[in-house]
């Protein structure tokens, strides 16, 4: 089933209990984890766990239960934190998702370090929440936006980057791994051009998070986000990374409770990191799973789904390139889990809902990333993206269902 | 593959989706429209060519799925002729019939009937509504040419 006779995939596929379901009478084949991917029972557990045997508010009761939740809530946070192996367990956000810490950064360290005439560089290669907080924070600001092209294979341009640095620069924002063509982008390099101009750094995550193993210090990265419900993990739960001084320096981005020190109607005070940026009650529940999650990839470990997932790209790309119908959008020499396609002179949508009625899970559309379908003057493109239980025998299925879609419209 | 698929992909969608009729600008038009689905990135112009009342000539361009192009491209077939008020009752009744299961389908010999498949996938109606939305901004005139299906 897999190149690598050693990995788990049986006790790993037993452990995602959707992956028994059946779509129209057929078994599920579930290839859009690039938009969220399936939850291991160990992770559902534990949120009816939490709910059943250790749930209050945290963070303000004396009392047992809430004692209980506020300690399993900051495990997670220690859990994130050497996930990212970041130097101090302050520096771990809980956000709602990579979207709202992009925002967060974009708000509070925009609008108190932003100025006319700033630049801020972004890539073609962003889907659209590392670009829009970027504009509506440049708009207010004045500032200016520049964008680092690719290629036609879809590679980040290191050249025409360099060249868009200057002293002007003061915020770099770029994704690990593009979410629409599966592209790593070199991000140790970009993170040294942009330091050597006295700019920052933030990578958007999402897509390398539960593919390849990171280490926010061994990057020097200064702020980094990812979601939780791509990572295995809930929905409507995230982590920003940022390093300890820059969030200290910055001013809150949402006021309530659990951020303060102390109030009066003259002067409120914050409270220290990481609560300053936790204002109301978080997602309990959801961090706790996602620290769940964490421990449960960590179980199966980095080295052996990154191979298992290598060899589920690289045999789903020469699968596919030998079908002559079959146009392979992003061919970066590094990729990660993702595989973007279209069928010549079939619509996307009409691809989709065909592999659907085999029970083929597949995106189709712009992956919230215009500016990459633009790049290729595609409206849309069909996503296979993996997972750690995914397998040969799927990726069989998927061509058996392009097979179709081309008898069907030939 | 299962009967509701093939409801979908009739042989008469298909060979609209392969060969549209009406498609190319239309000169001299009395009322053009843009119409796209933000989700999917589907982009459809539809161009009127009124005569005093009636539909002279009814022409279209799009970017997008089988479905789409199948609807304008019937769509189109069919409003060539109509009165205006016909095509506004026409384009009503098309979309009750696709958006409200309550009511009964359209007849089998009825032109459009081939699209009453699309009742079944619901994430696919707004690809069928599309041309017909985006034919009512272009009757409506310069005001509302822009139309989306969110």
């Amino acid at each position: 089933m897999t190149a690598n006779g050693t990995y788990p995939i049986d006790r790993i596929r037993r452990d995602f209990p959707i992956l028994s379901e059946s779509v129209r009478g057929k078994p599920l084949v579930y290839l859009d984890n690039g938009a969220s991917a399936q939850k291991p029972r160990a992770v559902i557990e534990q949120i009816s766990k939490t709910y059943e045997t250790e749930y209050a508010n945290v963070h303000r009761g004396v009392h047992y239960m809430s004692q209980m939740a506020t300690d399993a809530m900051e495990a997670s946070r220690v859990t994130a934190q050497k996930f990212l192996n970041a130097a101090d367990e302050k520096e771990i956000i809980f956000v709602r998702g990579a979207t709202e810490g992009i925002n967060l950064v974009a708000s509070s360290w925009g609008r108190a370090n932003l100025t006319a005439g700033d630049e801020i560089i972004l890539s073609v290669l962003e889907h659209h929440s590392n670009i829009v907080p970027w504009q509506m924070i440049a708009e207010q600001a004045g500032a200016v936006i520049k964008v680092v092209p690719i290629d036609d294979s879809g590679t980040f341009l290191l050249d025409e980057y360099e060249k868009l640095l200057s002293p002007k620069t003061k915020m770099v924002a770029v994704t690990h791994v593009s979410n629409a063509l599966g592209t790593v982008v070199p991000v140790a390099d970009v993170i040294r051009l942009a330091h050597a101009q006295g700019a920052l750094v933030l990578l958007d995550g999402c897509q390398s998070v539960p593919h390849i193993p990171v280490d926010v210090q061994a990057l020097d990265v200064d702020f980094y986000v990812f979601s939780g419900h791509k990572l295995y993990g809930p929905s409507g739960i995230g982590v920003l990374y940022g390093k300890e001084a820059l969030l200290d320096a910055m001013p809150p981005y949402q006021g309530g409770g659990e951020m303060i020190n102390r109030v009066t109607f003259e002067k409120t005070t914050y409270a220290e990191l990481p609560f300053k940026f936790e204002a109301g009650t978080p997602h309990i529940a959801g961090i706790i799973a996602l620290g769940t999650a964490i421990d449960y990839l960590n179980g199966i470990g980095f080295d052996a789904i990154a191979a298992h997932e290598h060899d589920l790209l690289a045999y789903a790309t020469e699968r596919l390139a030998g079908m002559n119908t079959i146009n392979i959008i992003g061919t970066a020499a590094e990729k990660a889990a993702i595989l973007s396609f279209n069928i010549h002179d079939v619509h996307p949508h009409d691809v989709g809902t065909i592999l659907d009625n085999d029970g083929i899970a597949v995106r189709t559309g712009h992956h919230c990333a215009q500016p990459v379908m633009d790049r290729f003057d595609v409206a849309a493109t069909v996503r296979a993206s993996f997972g750690m239980y995914n397998t040969r025998d799927e990726i069989d299925a998927l061509v058996d269902g392009i097979n179709r879609v081309q008898e069907m419209f030939a | 593959m299962s009967a509701d698929l093939r409801d979908l992909y009739q042989e008469i969608i298909l060979e609209h989706s392969r060969k549209p009729k009406n498609t190319g600008m239309l000169e001299y038009a009395t009322g053009e429209a843009q119409g796209n689905n933000p989700l999917c990135g589907d982009k459809v112009t539809v161009y009127v060519k009124l005569d005093g009342d009636r539909i002279a000539d009814a022409r279209f361009d799009a970017r997008g799925c089988a479905i789409s192009v199948a609807s304008a491209s019937m769509m189109t077939e069919i409003l060539k002729g109509l009165t205006v008020s016909e095509a506004v009752s026409a384009f009503d009744r098309f979309q009750s019939q696709l958006t409200s299961k309550e009511t009964p389908a359209l007849a089998e010999d009825d032109e459009l009937a081939a699209l009453m498949g699309v009742r079944d996938f619901p994430t696919r109606i707004k690809c069928a509504t599309l041309p017909w939305h985006t034919f009512r901004a272009a009757l409506a005139g310069s005001d509302e040419n822009q139309v989306t299906t969110e």
